[in-house]
């Protein structure tokens, strides 16, 4: 699960796998990696502790610890997931668990803009939409799912759904173009200019570095 | 001021925008750096990142190395590697500037009007009070920083706060913001930045600015900011980074330059009277459920039906009645300090209500600088002495029991009067404390009484009719 090359890479146009579910509206980035896992040099061990408190409260029927879930690699989840604070520690939690998309009715905006900087697409549902997925899921775990990020629909030998994944972050997995360094590094002219027209950096420097 | 630091448009829509002054510490920097060694990059612009340590550090012996804690010792010592080898400035325990990074980089005169400043920490928001673009970031895009200067940015909508009349005594730039924040929500600023303007802003001092920038991210949104002006102008003068003789000139005109018109349209705005304003408390988790000290916890009827679910998990979450008042609620622990309110104007606040008298028994009540220099100069003015017979630890700075990520912490369901900013569940390091925000005063007030206490009742004195405080 920590291996770094099952990260995902370049052009992301599906995502396939099992999937499971976490209900309730406001999971919080505190509940999906709990404040004392953030003392840590590395994201490593961040797969183990996803959901640590709940799992714990839950004593092994958490959906993470369930073993007909193990594995699974799309999470689906109801409204406004990932709220609270800016930590990236959250989806980096959830990828090191294998997570590799997710399905909700919204997502939290720093969140969404985490996920997709790792090349984690987050697609949309009504309500109606992601409870009829999550009973799908619940009621046969073993079932494989795709989500295509072109053609937003996300199936199953069951059926598929339309969902919607916003057009900027579309266009950015289908191109590739989602890692945000190597597009800023690309620009380097650009911030050179930049950086010469700016009067605090050359008309009147710090007095001492 | 956005479009000066415009490097190129984004795919998806966003900004590339460049950072005058990125800002680092040892908690959100290290994944990142080891990012970049993973794709083999260096630092783009060492000259421009400046380093401190401040969340994991203790506030007692803090020079004693190794730290009893080996992750907040590995922490530290990986940031000194990081910084060693990419040549960054790092303002260490002991340099004389080390402090909570909130509070260097202005009092070194590092952050300037009309600067983006970019920090991997919520409470970036802090720096808007100069006059400058300043955010949060998140781990990944500290890497994008470190590696390019620049991040990817969706320009923000601006909300101007207008905040007309004056603040009466007892009443500070923390109860403003908490007022602030009260009426407006925690998701309202979610897309905005705030900008705070009017006759009470213009008469804060640069240090209660940022006290109320500071608590922007409180209200959802992710930049506070100020227009500079005079007093934005004295207080950098002279600072370590400033610019001196003709660059001062030179500089004075440009961020003069910079000030939103007084007519300027905004996205939103909202008024507030300053002189409407009580010492504010806050009862519940969100900082937003706060009250005036002479309120009582609201009930459930007089709240939105948005807001009740909340309000139950925090009547019980903090064991408090609805319907009771918050005035003569006891305490265990009082701390004053963080990068909300650990400022010199701060301590001497906390200092004018504590003089002459004494600790209730059995509180712990300790006080703890923002940075050292913040430490020496109170100590010159011989604040921890006159802290020490009252009662009050004194401590070394850091960012102490704002946070679990240090020795400094609550304990079971013990209930703290705090001058920080966040009283989420267990945000002061036990699953189940308690905390109450308030201003450096009103915590100082609540350590001499035991109880919460209305500041304003031991400052009879200083109140008087025609004298403000
Ligand atoms: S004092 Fe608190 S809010 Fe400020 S930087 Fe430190 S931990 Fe964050």
């Amino acid at each position: 699960m920590t291996e770094i090359a099952f990260f995902p890479q370049g052009v992301i146009d599906q995502v396939s796998g099992r999937a499971l579910m976490l209900h309730g509206d406001d999971i919080d980035t505190d509940r999906i990696i709990p404040a004392r896992f953030l003392k840590c040099v590395s994201f490593e061990a961040l797969g183990n502790q996803v959901f640590e408190d709940d799992r714990l409260e839950l004593g092994g029927s958490h959906p993470f610890d369930l073993p007909v879930y193990q594995g699974a690699s799309i999470l689906i989840v109801n409204g406004n997931f990932g709220c609270g604070s800016s930590r990236e520690h959250a989806p980096q939690a959830l990828m090191r668990w294998g997570i590799r998309a997710l399905i909700g009715e919204s997502f939290a905006e720093i969140f969404y803009g985490n996920c997709l900087a790792l090349g984690i697409p987050c697609a949309t549902g009504s309500a109606d939409q992601i409870e009829a997925l999550q009973e799908s899921v619940a009621a046969e775990p073993s079932l494989s799912w795709s989500l295509n990020i072109q053609s937003q629909q996300f199936q199953s030998s069951i059926g598929s759904w339309d969902l919607q994944v916003d057009s900027g972050p579309r266009e950015m997995l289908l191109s590739g173009r989602w890692d945000a360094t190597s597009q800023l590094l690309e620009h380097d002219a650009a911030l050179k200019s930049a950086m010469a027209a700016l009067p605090y950096l050359n008309n009147f420097v710090a007095s001492v570095p | 001021m956005w479009d000066l630091h415009q490097v190129a448009e984004m795919p998806g829509g966003s900004t590339q925008l460049f950072v005058g002054l990125h800002l680092i510490h040892e908690v959100t920097s290290p994944q990142a750096f080891s990012a970049l060694q993973d794709k083999g990059l260096s630092v783009r612009c060492p000259e421009l990142t400046v380093a401190t340590v401040d969340h994991i550090v203790p506030t007692i012996n803090q020079q004693n190395r190794p730290f009893a804690d080996p992750l907040a010792e590995e922490m530290l010592s990986t940031l000194e590697q990081n910084c060693a080898k990419y040549g960054i400035a790092l303002h260490g325990l002991g340099s004389g500037s080390q402090g909570i990074v909130h509070v260097i980089a202005p009092e070194l005169g590092l952050t300037q009007p009309g600067m983006t400043v970019a920090c991997g920490d919520s409470h970036t928001s802090t720096h808007g009070a100069f006059g400058s673009i300043a955010f949060g970031i998140g781990t990944s895009q500290v890497r994008d920083v470190l590696a390019s200067q620049s991040l990817a940015m969706n320009k923000l909508k601006v909300r101007r706060i207008w905040v007309d009349g004056q603040l009466s005594c007892g009443v500070y730039a923390k109860d403003l913001i908490l007022h602030v924040i009260r009426s407006l929500g925690v998701k309202a600023g979610v897309g905005y930045a705030y900008e705070f303007a009017g006759p009470a802003i213009d008469a804060l001092s640069m240090e209660e600015r940022m006290t109320l920038c500071n608590m922007a991210i409180e209200g959802g949104a992710r930049c506070g900011y100020v227009n500079p002006d005079g007093v934005t102008f004295d207080y950098l003068q002279g600072r370590l980074h400033a610019p001196v003789a003709d660059a001062w000139q030179q500089a004075v005109a440009w961020w003069s330059s910079l000030v939103s018109d007084e007519n300027a349209l905004f996205d939103d705005e909202v008024h507030f009277d300053a002189a409407s304003i009580a010492p504010t408390v806050t009862w519940g988790i969100t900082p937003a459920q706060g009250i005036a000290v002479d309120e009582t916890v609201p009930t459930l009827d007089s709240l939105s039906l948005s807001e009740r679910p909340i309000a139950e998990e925090a009547y019980r979450y903090m064991d408090l009645e609805p319907g009771s008042a918050i005035e003569g609620l006891p305490v265990d622990v009082c701390f004053i300090g963080s990068c909300t309110n650990g400022r010199l104007s701060d301590l001497k606040a906390a200092a004018a209500i504590a003089k002459g008298r004494h600790v209730a028994k059995g509180i712990k009540a300790f006080v703890v600088p923002g940075s050292e220099k913040v430490a020496r100069a109170a100590e010159a003015e011989g604040l921890d002495d006159l802290f020490r017979a009252a009662g009050y630890e004194w401590r070394e700075p850091g960012c102490s029991m704002c946070l679990a990520m240090n020795p400094d912490r609550l304990d079971g369901r013990q209930i703290s009067a705090s001058s920080s900013n966040r009283n989420f569940k267990g945000r002061q390091g036990s699953s189940s404390g308690r905390t109450l925000l308030m201003s450096p005063a009103m915590v100082a007030a609540a350590a001499i009484a035991g109880q919460v206490t209305d500041v304003r009742t031991l400052l009879v004195k200083d109140c008087l009719p025609g004298k403000s405080q």
